[in-house]
């Protein structure tokens, strides 16, 4: 298993209130699946991928990434287990307003120490994969929302990390370019990357192999029957 | 590291108006910093091109009483004051860098010198041996020096220096005139002047003290016929050349201490001691110097005030990037990653304010020479010191900036949308 999440637990501390977000996850993902975690807002899915993406820590549970025992970690190594394990997509893309393209895609590069000539070269190879090579120089404010966000998904991908986590990916884009993002999402999935996709869209879920559904902080196994995946 | 810097001048770049509003502070700092020091160094330089312009590399050496030169018009001749002979002229000879001595008597006369009815008040008679003119540099302008004959037969001889020629002649030509020195007759039979001529640059009350001693007049009689106008066995000087005006100070103390273990008189404040310029120069210097370091700590405290508006305008900056900060962390940068960026950031800052602030003082300075005439010398280290301080600035004063972005919560900091 690549992630393996045992009985999750996740409280938040209110005004002396404790307010259960999570309760008693437990979750495993194999390498190479496609899984999307789907929920209204307010039901734990961010504080779930937060813990999966190595920000956040549960209040007890066990959790897995790669037979790392996560929770033992400390913080450098945590940063650099997000580094080398972990590509993260954002609703809100968080590209860097003042660089370009090519060196946003190199931002990761550059914490892993990579040398600046292969810097370059990776970032452009990663442009490539999601097809986006002649934007290079391009800056984020020339760019639509979709190639930004495929430029977010070159960035999460450049270090070439097992797990792409991507919270609502397509949530600030059109119908049409949501679909090329499931479409790249695919396409990375065939070439043996999980994806741990958090949604509220049942229409984006569906892209998924499995879907989880998490309502309240518990969450449940989607068990479906065979149907199409090419609606959006 | 470089990747930092390049990003610290984007982020510069992008914010124009306001990092040149943060640096303000700082190149204010900074330019007056570098104006001061480089009016005290072309103060400086100015002091010691006057020593080594009027000085000629010479260094006195006389009997003094507690501060002041031995007073023979007072005092008598004090007992124990050896004679300066031969041989303990060659000892002094003999220190490293001397390149030539002379002994010389010297009394200052008020109404010592008379041509006609004109009097040289408050010029200097000298009694020299042979060497003296060309141990202070010092060449015949007019008619000719001291023979051995002046010496030996006593001759009543006078030469003048220029200023005591002008001062009882004015413009009559003194040559052959006879003066009356202690009322005793002198012939003049020449005019020396100092082989560079050189006027110092007087800025100060203390220039003045200090080489107005050069423009009181002076008249040389051969020191064999001293005893004629005053007294036996007085108290001679020596003067020393040496190589270099560096040398001055410790060829002079070397001297002086080689004369005082000759010395074996009962009050113990009479002691040879060396007077030379570059020492009266240095305290000058210093003296301009702590007056000036004053300036450079008020200065120094507006590079403080510099250096808490960085900090300022680095935690807004800090707030205003949460977001960047959560991201970066996210996709796997360290907490040292974040802390290198923004101390990289405000050190680059106080450094661009710094060289700023270099420029701006080296024109200040200038500007000041044109309008003051004082003269200033830029000193590159000063230059260097400044900038490399005004970095130091930026990393002390970056610290708590950097040290808040490392530690945000990135979950915090992605949710500020």
């Amino acid at each position: 298993m690549i992630l393996d999440l045992q009985h999750i637990y996740k409280d938040y501390n209110q005004d002396k209130l404790v307010v259960p977000v999570l309760k008693d996850i437990t979750l495993q993902i194999a390498e190479g699946e496609y899984v999307a975690i789907m929920g209204p807002s307010g039901s734990g899915k961010t504080t779930l991928m937060n813990i999966i993406g190595c920000l956040d820590k549960p209040t007890s549970g066990e959790f897995y990434l790669e037979d790392m025992d996560i929770l033992k970690l400390k913080d450098k190594e945590l940063s650099s287990v997000r580094l080398n394990s972990i590509g993260f997509v954002f609703q809100s893309f968080h590209l860097m307003p003042r660089e370009t393209a090519l060196e946003n895609v190199s931002l990761p590069l550059s914490y892993a120490g990579v040398k600046k000539k292969e810097r370059k070269e990776r970032a452009l190879k990663a442009l490539e994969r999601v097809g986006l090579e002649d934007r290079a120089t391009f800056m984020p404010t020339q760019l639509s929302g979709g190639q930004k966000q495929r430029v977010a998904i070159a960035r999460a991908m450049v270090n070439n990390p097992k797990i792409l986590l991507a919270d609502e990916p397509t949530g600030a884009l059109d119908s049409k370019s949501g679909a090329q993002i499931m479409e790249l999402f695919q396409k990375l999935n065939d070439e043996g990357v999980t994806i741990v996709m958090i949604t509220h869209d049942q229409n984006i879920a569906r892209h998924a192999k499995r879907i989880y559904n998490i309502i309240d902080g518990e969450i449940s196994e989607e068990i479906r029957e065979e149907e199409h995946r090419e609606e959006v | 590291m470089l990747e930092n810097i390049r990003l610290s001048f984007k982020g510069i770049w992008s914010h124009k108006m306001r990092s040149f509003l943060t640096m303000l502070g700082i190149i204010i700092g900074i330019a007056a910093i570098i104006a001061i020091v480089s009016t005290i160094e072309g103060t400086n330089e100015q002091i010691k091109e006057n020593i080594i312009g009027s000085g000629d590399n010479t260094v006195d050496i006389s009997l003094y009483q507690g501060d002041w030169i031995y007073e023979m018009g007072y005092e008598g001749i004090p007992a124990g004051v050896p004679v300066i002979n031969e041989d303990i002229l060659e000892e002094i000879k003999d220190i490293p860098h001397v390149v030539e001595a002379s002994v010389y008597l010297s009394r200052q006369d008020y109404e010592g010198v008379y041509y006609l009815n004109t009097s040289l008040s408050g010029g200097y008679i000298m009694g020299v041996d042979e060497n003296y003119f060309s141990t202070c540099n010092y060449i015949i302008q007019k008619g000719r020096g001291f023979t051995e004959k002046d010496y030996t037969e006593f001759h009543k001889v006078a030469i003048l220096d220029r200023d005591s020629a002008e001062a009882l002649f004015q413009g009559e030509e003194p040559i052959g005139k006879t003066v009356e020195i202690k009322k005793e007759p002198y012939i003049v039979i020449g005019v020396v002047t100092e082989a560079q001529e050189f006027e110092p640059v007087i800025n100060s009350i203390d220039d003045y003290y200090t080489y107005a001693e050069d423009s009181a007049g002076r008249v040389y009689i051969p020191d064999s016929t001293w005893p004629i106008i005053y007294q036996f066995d007085e108290p001679q000087n020596l003067v020393l050349q040496v190589e270099s005006t560096d040398d001055m100070t410790d060829v002079g103390k070397e001297g002086a201490s080689i004369l005082n273990a000759y010395l074996n008189v009962s009050d113990d404040t009479i002691k040879y001691r060396a007077e030379d310029l570059l020492e009266q120069a240095k305290q000058i210097q210093q003296l301009s110097e702590s007056t000036n370091s004053m300036l450079i700590w008020i200065a120094g405290i507006s590079l403080i005030v510099g250096g808490i508006g960085v900090m300022n305008i680095m935690l807004v900056s800090v707030t205003e990037r949460t977001q960047e900060i959560g991201l970066k962390k996210a996709i796997g940068a360290r907490k040292s990653n974040i802390l290198g960026q923004f101390l990289t950031e405000a050190a680059v800052l106080t450094s661009l304010g710094g060289i700023i602030g270099v420029a701006t003082g080296i024109a200040l300075a200038e500007v000041i020479s044109k309008v003051t005439e004082m003269p200033v010398a830029i000193s590159i280290p000063a230059a260097v010191a400044s900038v490399v301080f005004s970095m130091i600035i930026g990393l002390i004063f970056g610290m708590l900036p950097s040290y808040k972005a490392a530690n945000l919560d990135p979950i915090e900091a992605l949710r500020r949308e």
